[in-house]
């Protein structure tokens, strides 16, 4: 089983970002960048399955500036066999990502694509439904468990109400939650190991896919600020607060 | 304009966050709903009032909506709406996004505000910046989040009810089985009360601290994610950035530390209280009443005083 894993570099789930001042966008200069978290996931449950003998090749590709490197880079490290960088001048959408990694599947002919559920910038959760709709494949998204059965994929999904249990046939997407797995950290020689793994670089243009945007930013706002809070100095008074000025109770 | 909004079911019900979602589509034109299941829940969704027209599709095909099968039935649909919304749920975001990559459409996840038929606010970086995003697509797919949009009422309606079909679901996905938590309590998103534990519970038994008061207040009970992952509380518990979006009257945080990805889920509760003994802890930072000191005390001492 071969697995394509796409992976994305996004500012540092730590950092906490801030509006720019004209309101055209967030501040993301000379913030830290890391992997997609629910990435790390999607290629940590790629690498376990080589170790288990399942899979046979991990694929990792990421679409985005030519920094995007690093992150196959970490991920290589983490144990994914070569990587693909698709080079794109700004952050393309998740219909364009989608149409995008639809041309490097056809040519890569993976039998399961995991990505993450969400990249923590834009907060789509999208790409992984729209890859799957695009291919016709079966989708598992938000999942906590996978398992091969009978050469189907049994997969656990996180729902609103508890968890769903659904099976699919190959080839198919998986966007991977946070539950599924405790991603490794890569080991020094590892990093080193994984400087020499092949990645290929291409523009995204080359594709011949029409990644234009069809949503245009208007403007990016702060969220309304809380008002500071006062400290109550016992449960006496947190009660006659909630019942008196805050009538909540 | 006319709009279709996926209600959804569970266990036998219309799913609350869907009747946010019609609240929504009323916003943007007459709506019209699409139901998959048993005949009872289209006939509970035709009392609805606001919803014009009651598709109901009664194929086994389309019975647990699974995205494949729905995604396809929603694009058959599709040429009559100028808006497809469905709520920003584990089904919603499942299913929209999918649909509209056979659309041919940038799906609007997490909606908080409609500006005009095709400009829309939605939170971005876990919350921490609002963008208003205008469409260029012929066709808007949305998901909205259930915490901005008042839930419609269940009663008052009478819309006509038609059938629609699906087709037949191919073997490629098939449904094995569901665990729902059963609880009385009620459902997270539509709670006018959560007390919610965090790592500071610290064990599954710890965490039972806050049934009496979650009895007491009649609310639903909330987690942090690490409450969740050390096993605390089942997944379905957690509020956050990716866990559920909630917006109750009252939120009382109870040894939570306030990480930015837990915030993004709470902060726009109407009153919060955070109860921590770390002083320096940042759920302050947003709370409108704090309390220092150490819960196994504190949770006690307010359930009896309440
Ligand atoms: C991609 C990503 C997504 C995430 N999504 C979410 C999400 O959706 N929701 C979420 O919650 N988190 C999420 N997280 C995790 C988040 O970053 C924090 O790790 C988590 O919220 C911490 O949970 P906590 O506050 O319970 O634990 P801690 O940060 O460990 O805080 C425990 C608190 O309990 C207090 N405490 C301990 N004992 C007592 C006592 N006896 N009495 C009173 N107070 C006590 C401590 O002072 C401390 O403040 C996400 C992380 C990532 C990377
Ligand atoms: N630019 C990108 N490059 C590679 N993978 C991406 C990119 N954008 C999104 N993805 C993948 O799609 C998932 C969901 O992203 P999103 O739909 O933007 O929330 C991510 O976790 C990644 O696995």
């Amino acid at each position: 089983m071969k697995i394509l894993v796409p992976v994305k570099r996004v500012v540092d789930y730590n950092i906490r970002v801030r509006v720019k001042a004209d309101g055209t966008g967030v501040e993301t200069n000379g913030l830290k960048m890391s992997m997609n978290p629910f990435d790390e996931i999607a290629v940590e449950e790629a690498v376990r399955l080589k170790e288990k003998g399942i899979a046979t090749e991990v694929v990792v590709v990421s679409i985005g500036e030519p920094k995007a490197q690093d992150t196959l880079r970490t991920a290589m490290a983490m144990g994914a066999d070569r990587g693909i960088l698709l080079t794109t001048d700004n952050s393309p959408e998740p219909l364009a990502v989608a149409k995008l990694l639809k041309e490097i599947v056809a040519r890569e002919t993976p039998d399961l694509v995991i990505l993450g559920k969400q990249a923590i910038d834009d907060d789509m959760n999208a790409t992984g439904q729209m890859l799957a709709g695009l291919l016709g494949w079966p989708q598992g998204t938000f999942a906590s468990k996978l398992e091969q059965i009978d050469g189907r994929l049994q997969v656990s999904r996180e729902i609103d109400g508890g968890t769903e249990t659904v099976s699919l046939a190959l080839p198919a997407i998986i966007t991977a939650d946070l539950r599924l797995n405790e991603p490794r950290y890569a080991s020094l020689p590892n990093i080193m190991k994984a400087k020499k793994k092949p990645l290929e670089t291409m523009e995204a243009a080359s594709l011949g896919v029409d990644i234009a945007p069809r949503l245009t930013v208007v403007s990016v706002a702060e969220p309304a600020e809380r008002k500071a809070g006062i400290t109550v100095g016992s449960v006496a008074e947190l009660v006659e607060k909630l019942r008196n000025e805050a009538k909540v109770i | 304009m006319t709009v279709l909004v996926l209600l959804e079911n569970e266990a036998g019900q219309i799913r609350q966050a869907s009747l946010a979602a019609v609240t929504a589509g009323i916003k943007l034109g007459e709506v019209h709903a699409l139901v998959c299941g048993d005949k009872t829940l289209a006939e509970t969704a035709a009392k609805i009032p606001g919803i014009a027209k009651v598709l109901h599709a009664g194929d086994e095909a389309v019975a647990h909506e699974l995205a494949e099968p729905l995604a396809d039935l929603i694009v058959s649909l599709a040429g009559d709406y100028s808006h497809i919304v469905t709520a920003a749920s584990a089904i919603g975001k499942n299913v929209a996004p999918r649909a509209a990559a056979l659309l041919d459409v940038q799906p609007i996840p997490d909606v908080i505000a409609i500006e005009s038929a095709d400009t829309f606010v939605r939170p971005i970086y876990a919350g921490n910046a609002l963008a208003t995003v205008r469409s260029a697509d012929a066709k808007k797919v949305l998901t909205v989040r259930s915490a901005n949009f008042d839930a419609a009422p269940a009663e008052g309606g009478n819309a006509e009810i038609i059938s629609v079909a699906a087709t037949p679901a191919s073997d490629t996905s098939r449904f094995v089985s569901v665990a729902l938590s059963d609880s009385d309590r009620p459902e997270l998103e539509s709670a006018r009360v959560i007390v919610s534990g965090g790592r500071g519970m610290q064990s599954e038994e710890g965490f039972k601290t806050l049934d009496p008061l979650a009895d007491k207040l009649g609310a639903a009970i909330g987690a942090s994610r690490a409450a969740v992952d050390s096993g605390y509380v089942p997944n379905e518990y957690q509020v956050g950035q990716t866990g559920k979006i909630v917006a109750p009257e009252l939120y009382i945080a109870i040894g939570i530390s306030g990480a930015i990805q837990h915030l993004a889920g709470m902060k726009d509760s109407r009153i919060i209280v955070a109860i921590n003994k770390d002083a320096e802890a940042p759920i302050f930072q947003v709370a409108d009443y704090g309390l220092v000191g150490d819960l196994f005390e504190i949770v006690p001492q307010l359930t009896e005083a309440l």
